[in-house]
């Protein structure tokens, strides 16, 4: 196959072959940018949150008074035990993706000056340990004596139990158990570590920190009531979560429930992440669309140029060119027109992704998207080019004897 | 002329449909998604009080006592600033804001008692944003400082404890206090509830929810903090509360909107602003006085970035979009065109100057555009129909108005005319004599 007379025709079209090259260099930097933001979307979405959220839900009640805390917790306790199907009901101060986050930045000198980032604390009353299904990996299980009163946010002084992922970030390559922090005066320890525990809210603070959690025992009281923790098989959960949310109604007149935090944590994750989602698929059908579009773009300049050198091509096929050389004549010259619009594409697409770090906090764009969505754009073209190429190559040579 | 030019474009797309179809649909698409993007980023990024955002202002100073404090002021103030510059009545309306939420049960209603977001603010507020009024009336400067037991409820907390029906001079309890209804409003939706929007910068543009709806129960601020003293959100604190009394506590969470007339009044006040915190410095409660800041409306929307980042991203996602739509129409456009080359040189050949052929082509160029446009408007309603199944709080918001409607008309011509210059140029570029000879 000779490149050069390809060349020598795509000099007389420079117009029309720039075009359809920017076009897909446009689209080359639209599919890599897009499918980054995707992937970045749906690794969100997917984030480990550490717990049994099949078997787990959230009550939430508001407009108590405080002092009638220690109250609340004993009946609302003793009223969820009672229904039917219930594993444990605890009290914990949020549920990943339950919002409501406890966050502070913590220091792992008495001093306050070695900052380790803004983690989330969980206070777990008895039971919540167990109930959450943590997968300790270090140390050992809360026990009775663990569980402290709550003075401001959390206990004052407390054993914790942190993420692996925490661990690694606030002491590299040690082993973080009997490791010490602070906030401020209140002072932790670490007595285990758990494999992951999802922040109520994950994904403030950065994808990086979704796993900064500390799990904290603490005893309910005036100020650590209101949500509780249930668990059931999940076969049963739906049933137990609408009785739970029925008893409130005469276990704790006085409260009101929070009907949209009082969920299971899997209906609550998918609310959490709704708009992530819907996103995802506006991105997924924008690129579903912008190929079509490209694809036709090359279906019809291609049938035109087709149309443009039928004369050409009967006078080719006379002079003993095969069939088989017509078809890879048009095939070689869209493979031509797309790499050089995939090599516009990769600069466009590194210079939007730049915009993209700017304006959106998004990481940079691995190498590895352009290999893919060159292979890709090198696909459209030849899938949207071979209808065209073989009526070029279905061109009789007789054609050639015959003035238009 | 025109219409020989029309009849002649009718032609010529009927010649070849196919071609004809993808340029239409190209267009389409590409004017759907983007009006469709580019509608929410109109209704997001909208004035929320047209006509009177110009005159309306948001003062802030740093109350923070610490000379490490952060150079930029906080996006609240705390209860003695904000009272302070409030009491001044330095401009022709001031208003105080905070947030909280109550427990709200109604004596003559059978529903279980609900949560219900409670603005508490000052008299000026009801005439200040022009907020309208369905039955009764908002409440005075004198129930302000009586700390009166009064309240103006929203539209949907009226419908869904009252059935609509005219509730002023009921009871409603909240907490454990009762006050009486003075006011009813209409439905009201300002876009977005610029008075609540603070903090938008550490939202990571994930601003959606300033588009919600207005609190449910509107209070006087002092009587608000008679019936539930620590029922207010933080926004933030420069050290840790040492008691539950939010009046002195370290923490921010008070706004105040002035209503400012004129250009003398804005430059007076910023005046009086940076004086106050000057004077607050020398006393030693703020450490820094240099940092005062009074944006307009408008620019306090800004700073906040309100529009949501995902919004943004969309618009410029339809935007590159339309412009691949572009490129393509080009190509195709260029085919179709020179394609003709030997109809154009016998119109050449007959007279027909440069200009007219190069008409007769953008003619052709604009029908397609405008046949794209009807195809853009049906997908555009389509998008806003999808936009508006969103779990979004501005997903009610959206619909096309008339303005959207004519600029989708207006871009796909404006599209098409711009894909068809450079193939009609080309076109009415070439010798006569030279396009009947190749043909």
């Amino acid at each position: 196959m000779q490149i050069r007379p390809i060349f020598a025709a795509l000099r007389k079209h420079r117009l029309a072959t720039f075009l359809i090259s920017v076009e897909i260099a446009l689209a080359c930097a639209v599919l890599c940018n897009a499918c980054f933001l995707i992937v970045n979307r749906v690794q969100q979405i997917h984030a480990h949150s550490g717990v049994d959220e099949g078997a787990l839900a959230a009550i939430k009640l508001t407009g108590f008074d405080e002092d009638q805390g220690v109250d609340l917790n004993a009946r609302v306790l003793n009223g969820l035990a009672k229904i039917p199907g219930a594993q444990s009901v605890s009290v914990i101060s949020a549920v990943p993706f339950g919002g409501s986050p406890n966050n502070a930045g913590i220091t792992t000198d008495a001093e306050g000056k070695q900052f380790a980032g803004v983690v989330n604390f969980y206070s777990g009353g008895p039971g919540s340990f167990k109930a959450l299904g943590l997968q300790l990996i270090a140390g050992r299980a809360p026990q009775d004596g663990d569980y402290q009163p709550v003075v401001h946010f959390v206990p004052d002084d407390a054993l914790v139990w942190i993420t692996k992922s925490l661990a690694e970030h606030a002491w590299p390559g040690v082993d973080p158990l009997g490791k010490e922090f602070w906030v401020g005066k209140p002072h932790f320890r670490v007595a285990g570590v758990v494999a992951h525990l999802a922040r109520p809210s994950p994904g403030e603070g950065g994808p990086s920190t979704i796993d900064w959690s500390v799990f904290v025992p603490s005893q309910p009281g005036a100020h650590f009531a209101g949500t509780y923790l249930l668990r059931a098989t999940p076969a049963q959960l739906p049933r137990v979560l609408s009785d739970a949310r029925a008893a409130i109604a005469t276990v704790a007149p006085d409260a009101v429930l929070d009907t949209a935090a009082s969920k299971s944590v899997a209906s609550l994750r998918e609310s959490f992440f709704q708009q992530d989602g819907t996103m995802a698929d506006i991105l997924l059908g924008v690129i579903t669309a912008m190929l079509l579009v490209t694809a036709l773009g090359i279906v019809g300049l291609a049938s035109f140029w087709v149309q443009q050198r039928r004369r050409q091509i009967g006078i080719r096929r006379a002079l003993g060119a095969t069939r088989r050389d017509i078809l890879r004549y048009f095939q070689t010259e869209n493979f031509l027109i797309v790499t050089f619009g995939i090599v516009l594409g990769m600069l466009l697409a590194f210079a939007i992704n730049l915009l993209l770090m700017k304006h959106y906090e998004l990481p940079r764009l691995p190498l590895y998207y352009l290999p893919f969505a060159a292979l890709a754009l090198w696909l459209l073209g030849q899938l949207a080019v071979l209808g065209p190429a073989l009526r070029a190559a279905a061109v009789p040579p007789v054609v050639a004897t015959r003035s238009v | 002329m025109f219409a020989y030019y029309l009849d002649l474009a009718l032609r010529s797309l009927k010649r070849n449909r196919v071609l004809t179809a993808l340029m239409v649909l190209a267009i389409a698409v590409g004017i759907g998604a983007s009006m469709t993007t580019l509608t929410v980023m109109h209704l997001l990024s909208g004035d929320p009080l047209p006509g009177k955002s110009a005159t309306l202002f948001f003062p802030q100073v740093n109350p923070n006592p610490y000379v490490d404090a952060p150079r930029q002021p906080y996006d609240m103030m705390d209860y003695r600033s904000a009272v302070d510059l409030w009491s001044a009545h330095r401009a022709d309306r001031q208003a105080l804001f905070a947030h909280g939420q109550m427990k709200l049960t109604s004596p003559t209603s059978k529903l279980p008692p609900l949560m219900a977001r409670v603005l508490s603010t000052t008299s000026d507020f009801f005439p200040m944003f022009d907020v309208p009024f369905r039955y009764g009336h908002g409440w005075s400067a004198q129930d302000d400082a009586d700390r009166t037991r009064i309240a103006v409820i929203s539209s949907d907390l009226n419908n869904k404890l009252f059935n609509g029906a005219d509730s002023v001079g009921r009871t409603l309890r909240l907490q454990d206090a009762d006050v009486r209804i003075v006011g009813v409003l209409r439905p009201w939706r300002p876009s977005p509830l610029f008075y609540d929007v603070a903090g938008g910068r550490f939202d990571g543009g994930q601003t959606g929810d300033f588009y919600g709806r207005p609190e449910d129960v509107f209070l006087p601020l002092e009587s608000s903090l008679d019936i539930n003293p620590g029922g207010f959100n933080f926004f933030t604190c420069w050290s840790m509360p040492k008691d539950t009394n939010m009046q002195t506590s370290p923490c921010v969470w008070v706004t105040l909107w002035v209503q400012l007339d004129s250009v003398a009044k804005v430059r007076g006040y910023r005046r009086f602003v940076a004086d106050y915190a000057a004077q607050q410095k020398a006393l030693g409660r703020f450490s820094r006085a240099d940092d005062t800041q009074l944006r307009s409306l408008m620019e306090w929307l800004d700073f906040n970035r309100v529009v949501p980042s995902d919004v943004r991203l969309q618009t410029w996602l339809a935007f590159a979009f339309l412009l691949i739509c572009l490129f393509n129409t080009v190509g195709l456009l260029l085919a179709k065109f020179l394609r003709r080359a030997g109809e154009i040189g016998v119109r050449r050949a007959l007279g027909a100057s440069r200009a007219a052929v190069l008409a007769q082509c953008l003619v052709e160029a604009g029908l397609i555009g405008l046949l794209g446009g009807v195809g853009g408007l049906l997908l555009t309603l389509l998008g806003l129909w999808l936009v508006r199944r969103q779990p979004v709080a501005y997903a009610d918001l959206v619909h096309l108005d008339t303005a959207m409607f004519l600029l989708t008309f207006a871009l796909a011509i404006a599209t098409s005319l711009l894909a068809g210059l450079l193939p009609a140029l080309r076109a009415s570029r070439m010798a006569p004599g030279l396009q009947l000879k190749i043909t």
